[in-house]
């Protein structure tokens, strides 16, 4: 995961797959800066 | 003793005009891209009601083929035709869209639809003959206005126009000069929804077999609001529908929890009941004009039909216990907390297994669950995944997790614990609801014993939360004891009566 280090991330979450919040907290942890994070429905 | 689920309805309006000038994915591509080659497609991409009603998982709905059958046909359903397909079902209709349109303007109370002279006179006597229309309904249509009047309405005055077949028939008007929440597109939407509504509560009196004066409680769970610029939201969706279906002996209330709100509603029901606070209670809702078209660019794309056509709408009739109807277990309820997290394992921990280990339940003990109904048919095409089957997997992935089978099992546990999804992606109609209906056939003829019904929502839509929602609740089979039958009083005062013989043989027994 050293792809996402010291790199900006915007996080498009799907409410019936991975949820925003989910995939932030995956991403924080791999060094990236979440600068946007939503989760959206499509159901 | 637990309240029991006496019957329910599931109507669908098949709206096609309101695909193009309602749904949001059109009217939003319309003010970005108003020449859109989109917008010139939709009109020939829509349905038929013959189409609509010939199409498997709206028979479905309506009660015509059981989900395990409709397992059977192969998808995609969009090219099928369904022999036999009625318009009439056990649980409601699929009602086209003229004779809805005289529905909503005799849900109307404030004069705000108008509808055209020619228009009415032409479908009058086809809504008149549809047999859940009463008499009170029927006396509520106006002959109708000119077509100059209306379009006045809408060129001139705001109004929300009502088409049918590509033609201006009628309007929505605004309900005030400057208020926004009583604007024409408020208006319409509300009034969509109300009618809707209506519909499902006249067929949730009948299937229950109940009679209109029953009913002491409304709870209507859509996703609309209605109220003015100084309480948005202030209601009450549910006592407008009771008044126009005639439940004059009710009152009632919104619920709201976006498509969680129906499970919500259906365990505050139930809760109502057993409580005493009511005897019958019914939790209602309509349909939403905004879902309308939401995944049409994908279907034009795919050169499929725009198949979100319709207006969905479901009624539940909560009663005391009758010995008879499946019960509501409220000892086993699921629900996701504040502090349960957003991932989708913790969720559905959180919705199946903090309600199973109550009981001390495995997730293999429950029968049949329904959760997000939504037919894959929509939602594949659109790139949104099969709903029912992801929600199936990560069950039955928590199941072999626990140990309770192993992970070979998961395809076998998907075909017997759950079901193909067949309600359209209306929102909160889809969530869990839609199998209660045959959920009360299969419990009562012995193929099913426990049934969990779960809601789930997406709060974070409305931007106050980042938290997910949902709830479940288990149907169960009747225990086979009545209200009647646990407080007869005859018979308590004749325990008492012996009660007190023996204590008072007991005394003079022990005195001599």
């Amino acid at each position: 995961m050293a792809i996402l280090e010291g790199k900006k991330a915007i996080i498009i979450g799907d409410r019936d797959g991975i949820p925003g919040p989910a995939i932030a907290e995956c991403v924080n942890t791999a060094g990236a800066d979440v600068v946007f994070s939503s989760t959206e429905c499509f159901v | 003793m637990n309240s029991v689920i006496k019957g329910t309805s599931y109507v669908l309006v098949h709206t096609p005009d309101m695909v193009l000038h309602n749904g949001t994915t059109q009217t939003t591509e319309r003010i970005v891209n108003p020449e859109s080659e989109y917008l010139k497609e939709v009109p020939k991409h829509l349905r038929s009601f013959e189409d609509a009603v010939n199409y498997y998982p709206n028979q479905t709905y309506i009660g015509n083929l059981h989900p395990d059958e409709l397992r059977e046909v192969e998808l995609p359903w969009y090219n099928k035709t369904m022999d036999g397909a009625k318009r009439y079902g056990k649980f409601g209709e699929i009602m086209p869209q003229e004779e809805f349109l005289l529905l909503v303007q005799a849900s109307d109370m404030f004069e705000v639809v108008r509808l055209e002279k020619g228009f009415v006179e032409s479908h009058k006597e086809a809504f008149m003959a549809n047999p859940i229309i009463s008499e009170d309904i029927n006396a509520r249509i106006h002959e109708g206005v000119e077509l100059s009047e209306i379009e006045n309405f809408v060129n001139n005055e705001d109004a929300e126009g009502l088409y049918h077949d590509g033609k201006l028939v009628g309007c929505v008007k605004r309900a005030h000069d400057i208020d926004s929440n009583l604007s024409a597109h408020v208006m319409h939407e509300n009034l969509m929804s109300k009618a809707s509504s209506v519909l499902a509560l006249l067929y949730a009196v009948k299937n229950a077999g109940i009679r209109k004066e029953d009913v002491d409680y409304v709870v209507d769970c859509a996703e609309e609001a209605c109220g003015d610029m100084n309480q948005r939201g202030g209601g009450n969706f549910a006592k407008a529908a009771a008044e126009v279906a005639g439940l004059v002996n009710a009152t009632g209330s919104d619920l709201r929890g976006f498509c969680a709100a129906p499970t919500h509603a259906v365990i505050e029901a139930a809760a109502l009941v057993k409580s005493g606070a009511y005897k019958t209670v019914i939790v209602t809702s309509g349909g939403c004009t905004a879902k309308l078209g939401m995944n049409g660019k994908d279907h034009l794309k795919k050169e499929i039909p725009i198949l979100e056509d319709c207006l969905g709408g479901f009624a539940v009739v909560i009663t005391e216990n009758d010995g008879v109807s499946p019960e509501v277990n409220l000892d086993l309820l699921g629900r996701h907390s504040v502090g349960t997290g957003s991932a989708p394992q913790a969720v559905m921990t959180g919705l199946v297994i903090s309600g199973l280990e109550k009981g001390g339940l495995k997730i293999l003990d429950v029968d049949k669950y329904s959760p997000e109904m939504q037919n894959p048919d929509i939602t594949v095409p659109a790139g949104a995944g099969d709903v029912p089957l992801a929600n199936y997997k990560m069950i039955g992935a928590l199941a072999a997790k626990r140990g309770e089978m192993t992970p070979k099992d998961l395809n076998d546990f998907v075909k017997n614990h759950g079901m193909i999804g067949w309600a359209p992606t209306q929102g909160h109609i889809p969530s869990g609801v839609p199998y209660i209906g045959f959920g009360i056939e299969d419990i009562k003829a012995g193929k099913v014993n426990k049934a969990m019904i779960i809601g789930k929502g997406s709060l974070f839509l409305g931007r106050m939360t980042n938290l997910f929602d949902g709830v479940s609740f288990i149907m169960q089979p009747n225990s086979g004891e009545t209200e009647g039958g646990s407080f007869d009083k005859a018979e308590v005062k004749q325990l008492i009566a012996e009660a007190l013989k023996d204590f008072a043989q007991n005394m003079l027994d022990k005195a001599e």
